[in-house]
């Protein structure tokens, strides 16, 4: 049976914190705007062994912290050959003029011990330039296998700290692994690290599956399987790689299915006489509700944060268009109007955007728009980009690009909102579909 | 073909046959139990026997296509489906699966629906011929199982399908 890390990264606690120091100047602060950045530097020396066992960890988690870091776009490390100073005591005090010299805004320090498997790691961050500590120090403790984990929290608390956000580091994707060629493509449900880290595999890949959606706390995923020879929805249990049969009407096929925020209602499509319209699913009660009643396509929905509108796509006007409509179905009202079709829409976690995915003279693209359809701005072209994920603060989209012909892969990107810092998500084999979850806790 | 594709689908018809005696409110999976739904096979072995699968293939023609992003029935589509719906009725021991297919060029969902309206589009047309509704059933594959996969509009035109599939279903 497979493990899973679960909340065991648990212990949170505030180092005691050193007299408070008055930043001189401006504080160390990155505004994540629409405007070009210039990456705010950055050092991240190898954290302290207080143990003689923590050794092994001292440098892979200042290379995880670091790694999180730089791939937003938004920070750019300076590297270790450049150091002037060194930090081999934590507790001591910081030697500023060292780490001004080569340009460093932004310092982290760390220290690692290990005693009976758990391991314990300490972080500080400093603002350079001001000659102070930004924010007070922290702790976590967890066991020793889950130290990825602990360099992702940290790397969340200075994210959080310079830009004022959430961060997303220490959370999830579920994805579609796949192999073979187009025409015998083989595919298995898996689960990831946001960076790609520690895949593991949730079904085998006797028979195809599709869509992976994330519930809103992360304890369950929903999906589209073949194996009874016809597409149906199914939930599994992620902690216990447990899964039963969500929807086995007699139509001929359900799919696309989402949770909404409450974690108990699923929005998803049901095809009966090749028609497909939008229904929903009382999870504990297995009543169902139905939403749209049109000839036309009425799938991929997805609610809104708050739970009360639903944004879809539709071919109701003759091509394939998004719509909002409230929660019960009230009220559908088209947002897309430019040139092209668009499907896949995503709310963002914060509200304010819908993720999309276009296609228009011959290319797909992934996007972005207001709720109300204004703003509209594309962020990748390809081949085939599809299939939008939020980060689950709202700044970053995972989506899949497939490579065009006979041997064309699909794999994950991401791209941040502003259409910067596209880059691959290495995956051990082709990726599709991903669902990024929630924060873990 | 490649040689892995033409043993899967043979053990695919294998599988078929094997279930001749499930109705549809049996066992799906013995049905389509393989994760291909290419729906064709290299069956000429016995092609020549007018009540063998393999001759509906083959001389009757086992899939109607699509233009893009459509499921209407072209004249050429209405006229093999014609000749399927005859050779259901000469053959009522059969019951099929239709399966619908799109290309590539679409988002996921939107094909899998694409596909369902495909295959119902065949379906109707033979029930319209006289072929009962409960010997006709349907699936979608949307993108996921194409037939030709070089990204250009010749491929395409093959992958925008609706294949008949056969299973010898309501004898005993």
């Amino acid at each position: 049976m497979m493990r899973f890390l679960g909340g065991c990264v648990c212990a949170l606690l505030a180092l005691v914190a050193a007299p408070a120091v008055v930043a001189q100047g401006g504080p160390l602060r990155i505004e994540i705007t629409e405007g070009v950045i210039e990456p705010l530097p950055y050092a991240v020396p190898d954290f302290v062994a207080e143990t003689a066992s923590a050794g092994d960890y001292a440098g892979r988690l200042a290379r995880v912290v670091a790694a999180d870091l730089s791939g937003t776009g938004l920070f750019r490390e300076i590297p270790s050959s450049a150091y002037i100073g060194s930090v081999s005591d934590f507790g001591a005090a910081v030697q500023y003029a060292d780490w001004k010299a080569i340009n460093a805004q932004a310092l982290i320090t760390g220290a690692v011990s290990v005693v009976g498997g758990q391991l314990n790691v300490k972080f500080r961050v400093y603002d350079v330039f001001s000659g102070a500590e930004l924010g007070n120090g922290l702790q976590f403790a967890g066991p020793a296998d889950g130290w990825r984990r602990m360099a992702h929290k940290v790397a969340d608390a200075v994210y959080s700290r310079i830009t004022g956000e959430t961060g997303y580091f220490d959370s999830r994707v579920v994805f579609v692994s796949e192999t073979g060629p187009k025409n015998e493509r083989r595919k298995r449900l898996a689960i990831m690290d946001y960076d790609g880290a520690n895949v593991q595999y949730l079904t085998d890949s006797s028979a195809i599956v599709l869509a992976p959606r994330f519930s809103p706390t992360g304890d369950r995923v929903l999906y589209t399987s073949y194996e009874t020879g016809f597409p149906r929805i199914y939930v599994l249990d992620v902690g216990r790689v447990q899964r039963r049969v969500l929807e086995a009407g007699d139509a001929t096929m359900s799919f696309a299915p989402r949770f909404a925020p409450d974690g108990n209602t699923v929005v998803f499509s049901l095809t009966e006489a090749g028609n497909s319209d939008i229904y929903t699913l009382n999870v504990a009660t297995g009543a169902r509700a139905r939403l749209t009643t049109a000839p036309s396509i009425e799938t991929a929905p997805s609610y809104s944060p708050d739970g009360r509108r639903i944004v879809f796509e539709s071919d109701r006007s003759g091509s394939q268009q998004l719509y909002v409509m409230g929660a019960d179905g009230s009220d559908p009202r088209r947002i897309s109007f430019g040139d092209g079709r668009y499907g896949t829409p995503v709310w963002s976690p914060r509200g304010d955007l819908i993720a999309f995915t276009k296609q228009s003279k011959g290319r797909f693209h992934i996007g972005v728009m207001r709720t109300d359809g204004s703003e509209e701005r594309l962020l990748t072209a390809s081949f085939l980009d599809e299939g939008p994920t939020w980060s689950p603060n709202g700044r970053v989209i995972m989506f899949a690009r497939e490579t065009r012909g006979a041997a064309g892969r699909s794999s994950l990107y991401s791209v941040d909102i502003s259409g910067r810092n596209l880059q691959p998500v290495r995956t051990p084999e082709g990726g599709s579909d991903p669902s990024w979850g929630p924060l873990q806790r | 073909m490649n040689t892995l594709t033409r043993i899967a689908t043979v053990l695919a018809f294998g599988l078929l046959s094997a279930c001749a005696q499930n109705s549809f409110d049996g066992n799906e999976t013995a049905l389509t139990g393989l994760p291909g739904g290419a729906g064709a096979g290299d069956l000429s072995a016995d092609a020549s026997d007018p009540t063998s699968a393999a001759y509906f293939q083959k001389a009757i023609g086992d899939r109607v296509l699509f233009p893009v992003d459509q499921s209407t029935l072209t004249a050429e589509a209405q006229s093999v489906l014609a000749a399927q719906a005859q050779w259901l009725s000469a053959n009522p021991d059969y019951i099929a699966n239709i399966e619908g297919h799109a290309d590539e060029q679409g988002t996921r969902e939107y094909n899998l629906a694409l596909g369902a309206r495909r295959a119902n589009a065949a379906r109707e047309y033979l029930v319209s011929q006289g072929i009962a509704g409960d010997r006709l059933r349907t699936v979608s594959f949307g993108k996921e199982r194409p037939v030709e996969i070089c990204s250009d509009e010749s491929c395409y035109a093959k992958n925008r399908r609706a294949v008949t599939v056969l299973a010898s279903g309501l004898t005993g």
